[in-house]
């Protein structure tokens, strides 16, 4: 009964009560929000910040308070007709390089493999939800653990990849998959698209399952190849959820480091730029040259994404 | 009459060839997912003798290997350290996302676009430019090789991706019973807790689970915010397990160790299957 007398003095006032509620509402959103943007001050933008400072100085980790600036010596500086710092170091442009094959083939892998594992559990057949399942495992298996499960199965002597291929005749001789450097990169690839297909798989199979079905069934009732349908509908409807699962995916490669780091360790034809920027930061200490790769990894990483989301909205907005 | 009926058996033919194609291709597919862990599972059952053996198949059903495992101090602490870890961090997440998604998804305000993006952005970060910053804020803190140095740098990770898809669940929601809750004269925190809480249960649930993946299998800053076996998660244990030489890896003991590791994640994915795909997919599509 009190409500009801209260709820008719609301209605007479609305508009003057309304902005109050209104405002009242934007200042608790500020309060709610208060905790997620100090977490993420704290964790990333100061940690962020500090990075790129150290990037110019000469820090160490055993000593970070006592961090002298230096300038851009870190990046790259002039000294007796020679260049130093990270943008003249071979080891960091091979790391860049391999980061980049990696990148380019296991994406490329992974989007291929994921949308025919999409258009199998797309269709309709009995066990799909346990096939489903077992897709998911290699995506929650932890990437230490996958990457200890195949150096098992990679093993040169009693791996049974080499025994499987000396059974069937591929191969006369056991190969050093992980420790031959023309082979390592290729034991990461395979390892990574192993663990990474089932998610390009499952962005793609729940764009498939919003498609509408009159336009299957049309092209059923003129008879038209499934290829052709595929390529002509299918593909350009799943494209923006293509275009999602392929920047997760290369944002992911280019920062890859735990698969590279327990396959291969600090080997030179696997090393990647994470893997750099970490041996240089922790293992040799230098905080500040480490700080600089990482600064460099950062801006391309950025500058991909910016350049991704640019071109992938511009399209988008053509399309439709 | 034989005219007519051959194009109907090659059709027919052509269809069951199709169909054993199909069929082949899933188990194929079913195959290469599996294989690796249920070939760690055999060899974690072998005795240390048999495992020079390649085989396929399942030759032994020997419990050495994780009599060995767990008679090592450091690794039943090391997957309490990491139960520890991703307890803690799903909890901070979700208290924090489901405030933050509440102010993102239901209150229209300025600034709330650029919000959206910082979050977005900062779960694009590479982990290793943090690095080093992120190691002074943990010295500084005082909380250095301990489980808390994880559970904050944890969040770089799982508090994005939480609010981001708490945010597209909360959205979804419908206006009528938030406005039956203002009409009331409710405060935004009882409108939170008493409406949207017991309505965003589904969706905690399942950015809870996928939190918790990302916490027990994190690698990087465990192996740098953490020094010592006793304070290790276990995948840094893992990594860790060597034996004398690269040849004498205790590869038994290592497969019964990922072995462990694994079961947990495997059961939730088998129980929560559909929750984690609609999680992995409700930021992804919808955003």
């Amino acid at each position: 009964m009190g409500k009801a007398s209260l709820l008719t003095s609301e209605r007479r006032n609305r508009s003057a009560r309304g902005t109050q509620v209104r405002r009242e509402r934007v200042r608790s959103a500020w309060l709610f929000l208060s905790p997620l943007l100090v977490g993420l001050l704290v964790v990333a933008g100061w940690p962020l910040l500090r990075t790129l400072w150290f990037s110019f100085t000469d820090a160490n980790l055993t000593q970070l308070d006592q961090a002298q600036w230096i300038g851009v010596e870190n990046y790259l500086y002039y000294q007796d007709g020679a260049f130093y710092g990270v943008l003249a170091d071979p080891d960091w442009w091979n790391s860049v390089y391999n980061t980049l094959f990696f990148t380019v083939i296991t994406v490329s892998l992974e989007v291929v493999v994921g949308v025919i594992v999409a258009l199998i559990l797309n269709a309709n057949f009995k066990g799909r939800v346990w096939v489903r399942a077992a897709i998911l495992i290699p995506w929650a298996i932890p990437t230490v653990v996958s990457a200890q499960m195949w150096l098992w199965m990679f093993n040169d002597q009693f791996g049974i990849i080499n025994y499987l291929l000396m059974g069937v005749g591929i191969i006369s001789e056991p190969l050093a998959w992980t420790a031959s450097s023309s082979l390592s990169m290729w034991a990461v690839i395979i390892v990574d698209v192993w663990k990474a297909t089932p998610f390009v798989a499952l962005l793609v199979l729940a764009a498939m399952q919003m498609l509408p079905s009159d336009c299957y069934e049309a092209a059923k009732v003129d008879g038209i190849h499934p290829m052709r349908v595929f390529f002509r509908v299918t593909l350009p409807l799943i494209t923006p959820a293509l275009l999602v699962a392929i920047i997760f995916r290369v944002l992911d490669a280019l920062r890859v480091f735990d698969l590279v780091y327990v396959l291969t360790s600090n080997s030179s034809s696997t090393m990647t730029m994470s893997v750099y920027a970490r041996q240089q930061l922790v293992e040799f200490q230098d905080v500040g040259y480490g700080s600089a790769a990482s600064t460099i990894l950062f801006v391309v990483i950025s500058l991909i994404a910016v350049v991704y989301l640019y071109l992938g909205r511009r399209q988008l907005g053509i399309s439709s | 009459m034989n005219r007519e009926r051959t194009p109907d058996k090659a059709a027919a033919f052509k269809r069951v060839l199709l169909r054993a194609g199909f069929w082949v291709l899933v188990i194929a597919l079913t195959f290469y997912a599996i294989f690796p862990f249920y070939y760690a599972l055999i060899s974690s059952f072998k005795p240390s003798s048999a495992l020079f053996e390649v085989s396929a198949l399942p030759t032994a059903l020997d419990f050495s290997n994780y009599r060995t495992l767990f008679a090592q101090p450091t690794f039943s602490r090391s997957i309490f350290n990491s139960a520890l870890v991703a307890v803690l961090v799903v909890l901070l997440a979700l208290l924090l996302g489901l405030a933050a998604a509440y102010a993102l998804g239901r209150v229209r305000f300025r600034g709330r676009g650029m919000v959206m993006v910082v979050v977005l952005g900062v779960s694009m970060f590479p982990q290793i430019a943090v690095l080093s910053g992120l190691f002074e804020v943990i010295r500084w803190l005082g909380i250095y090789n301990t489980p808390w140095s994880l559970v904050l740098s944890y969040s770089i990770f799982t508090l994005p991706f939480t609010v981001w898809v708490m945010t597209t669940f909360i959205r979804q929601l419908p206006n009528e019973l938030e406005e039956a809750a203002i009409m009331d004269g409710a405060t935004p925190w009882v409108t939170l807790t008493r409406v949207f809480l017991p309505l965003m249960v589904p969706a905690m649930v399942t950015t809870g689970l996928l939190a918790f993946i990302a916490a027990w299998n994190e690698f990087l800053f465990a192996l740098t915010f953490v020094l010592t076996n006793e304070q290790r998660t276990v995948p840094v244990a893992i990594a860790m397990i060597s034996g004398n030489s690269q040849f004498e890896l205790p590869w038994g003991v290592l497969m019964a160790a990922s072995v462990v590791v694994t079961v947990p994640l495997v059961v939730l994915v088998m129980i929560f299957q559909r929750r984690i795909v609609s999680g992995l997919t409700a930021g992804a599509v919808k955003g």
